[in-house]
């Protein structure tokens, strides 16, 4: 009935109450645009020479600076922290009593989850895109055209989108705050067990293997590909293909979680 | 304490008025720990129905399944006019909740949170606005409207999760351990508010520990306990369902007193005030019982006042704390 019609209202009325705490509460937001920043400095100031000479000598693809490696790499890790805060907002609300409140009230309940997911992509959009105005500042050259840009700008909100559900769905299941905001740790993580910063050839027997096919890299691989002009592959479709498994998982997940979370 | 009774509700105008709830065999169970086992109930549209028992009696599990939180194993309930089980929007359409846990947005302030939710129940801007301005001024939250939740008392939030519930204008709300925390002032405040609301009609489903809550506030109480009722009615009702009252009789002068200590049962007697004690459930029959064998020996009785036991009492009794020697006597001195 009135819960058709009303999807779209209630959504927004959802939407502006979490921007309204993202706003007013801006440090999770502050913390995904710092950790990424902070990884370029370190990586590119600190580390930058060795490691760049040495991706160089195993023969990679890259000409430029050690920074037009990392960069999209540490983009990636920028959406991911930015995704992964979410888990947090949404565990948060879980316990608060309002969510009760919600679920008595004659509203759209997808509208409880949907505000969650625009607001994080709306926030994760401006996070990722600090994090690639900081990357462009401290010396990183892309070399794509607009339409480059373009579809790169479209892999990452279709990566936000799917690790949005994923952190909405760890955000219900998890009991607590503090362990809704450690258990995003390892996908935070996994773009270094990947080819963010090292080409995953370079890397032992066993972690090579999982870094090849873990599904940040084809992700991080079609991404240098469209801004710096290495060759992409099949990580295009496998990067797709990625983003809609785990979008799609994160969602059913998500959904079951949201209605066996009543009991308490 | 509370030894003067109150025949508040009127039986019979009550049974004309159709019913807001109904629930018939409602089950619940977590894993093997069984909550509810078998719940009837009903309530009467335009009354308070206290629900009243110990902590885990499954009284909060109740509100959550009449208020669609939770589906109930077993059983059957009209909430509102509708079936709980086939239309839980319609439901969520009639009633209002303020929940034993705080449901108000801490981020937001105050008045941001009524506003929230008149959004919510789609009130239209101009409408929203001025119905969360009337209600921040009829719960003296005006002050601290533009203030966030986290600098309010408790007393000031549970006010505006109740302001919250009510600015849809729902004919039935569910308050589930509304008082529960509060200091006794606060409490009073509360106790106000919902009175108020009783006389504007509106149905009120009460869960409370506090008998005195119920006693102040319900017309009807139904005792819970271990999932299932183990008593109804009102106050009065529940207090002569227990034996432990008794009535007071004060004479002019000793010889009366002695004339009447010879023909009844006397608990207790004081001669210096000229008072006996008899035992009696305090209805109006064994009153007239009473009576009628001191006008048998023409004895004339100055004062009488009937002391039924308080809810307490009742509650103790009721709720499995029998075998307990220490309240047995309790009840019986």
């Amino acid at each position: 009935m009135s819960t058709q019609t009303y999807a779209l209202t209630d959504t927004a009325t959802m939407l502006r109450r979490n921007l309204r705490h993202t706003l007013r509460y801006p440090s999770m937001t502050m913390g995904s645009v710092f950790g990424p920043v902070i990884m370029l400095l370190l990586f590119v100031g600190v580390l930058g020479k060795t490691l760049g000479a040495g991706i160089a000598a195993a023969g990679g693809h890259h000409l430029g600076g050690y920074i037009d490696y990392i960069a999209p790499g540490v983009i990636i890790t920028a959406v991911a922290s930015g995704s992964m805060a979410t888990a947090v907002a949404v565990c948060a609300d879980m316990t608060e009593g309002i969510v009760d409140r919600f679920r008595t009230m004659p509203i759209a309940r997808g509208s409880i989850l949907t505000g969650h997911v625009i607001n994080s992509m709306i926030t994760t959009v401006v996070s990722t895109a600090s994090v690639i105005a900081a990357a462009l500042v401290l010396g990183f050259r892309p070399t794509a055209h607009l339409a480059a840009w373009a579809a790169a700008a479209g892999l990452l909100l279709l990566l936000t989108f799917a690790l949005t559900w994923l952190a909405v769905a760890i955000g219900l299941v998890s009991g607590t705050p503090e362990a809704a905001s450690n258990s995003p740790l390892p996908i935070i993580f996994l773009p270094f067990i990947g080819s963010a910063f090292a080409p995953a050839g370079s890397m032992p027997p066993g972690v090579r293997q999982f870094a090849e096919y873990q599904p940040f890299t084809p992700v991080i691989e079609t991404i240098r590909g469209l801004l710096t002009g290495t060759p992409i592959g099949h990580n295009g479709i496998f990067a797709i293909g990625w983003c809609i498994v785990i979008g799609l998982g994160g969602y059913l997940w998500a959904r079951t979680g949201f209605n066996r979370n009543h009991v308490r | 304490m509370n030894t003067t009774t109150t025949y508040r509700q009127a039986t019979g105008a009550a049974f004309a008025r159709p019913a807001a709830i109904t629930a018939t065999g409602l089950r619940k169970s977590y894993g093997d720990q069984l909550v509810l086992n078998g719940l009837d109930l009903t309530v009467t549209a335009g009354t308070v129905f206290a629900l009243l028992g110990p902590n885990g009696a499954g009284k909060t599990t109740t509100v959550r399944i009449l208020s669609t939180l939770i589906e109930a194993d077993g059983g059957q309930a009209q909430v509102g006019g509708h079936d709980l089980a086939q239309d839980p929007g319609g439901v969520r359409a009639s009633i209002g909740v303020t929940g034993q846990f705080s449901a108000v947005d801490g981020l937001l302030t105050g008045r941001e949170n009524l506003i929230l939710m008149a959004d919510l129940h789609h009130l239209g801007r101009g409408e929203g606005r001025r119905r969360a301005d009337a209600l921040l001024e009829r719960f003296d939250l005006v002050e601290a409207a533009k203030k966030p939740i986290s600098t309010y008392s408790g007393g000031m939030r549970r006010r505006l999760d109740l302001a919250m519930t009510l600015i849809a204008g729902p004919r039935l709300i569910f308050l589930d351990e509304p008082t529960t925390g509060l200091d006794p002032r606060s409490r009073r405040e509360l106790w106000e508010i919902i009175r108020g609301l009783v006389a504007d009609g509106v149905t009120i489903f009460l869960t409370t520990q506090y008998l005195e809550e119920a006693d102040q506030l319900a017309d009807r109480i139904a005792v819970l306990d271990q999932g299932k009722l183990v008593a109804e009615g009102t106050a009065a009702e529940l207090k002569r369902l227990i034996p432990g009252g008794h009535v007071r009789l004060r004479f002019a002068d000793a010889p009366r007193l002695e004339a009447a200590a010879r023909i009844l049962e006397v608990t207790s007697r004081d001669d210096d005030a000229l008072t006996l004690q008899i035992p009696s459930d305090g209805g109006v029959a064994s009153l007239q019982s009473l009576l009628d064998q001191l006008r048998a020996e023409a004895i004339s009785v100055e004062e009488l006042s009937v002391h039924t036991p308080d809810l307490d009492d009742v509650f103790l009794t009721l709720t499995g704390k029998r075998s307990n020697p220490a309240t047995d006597k309790e009840i019986s001195a």
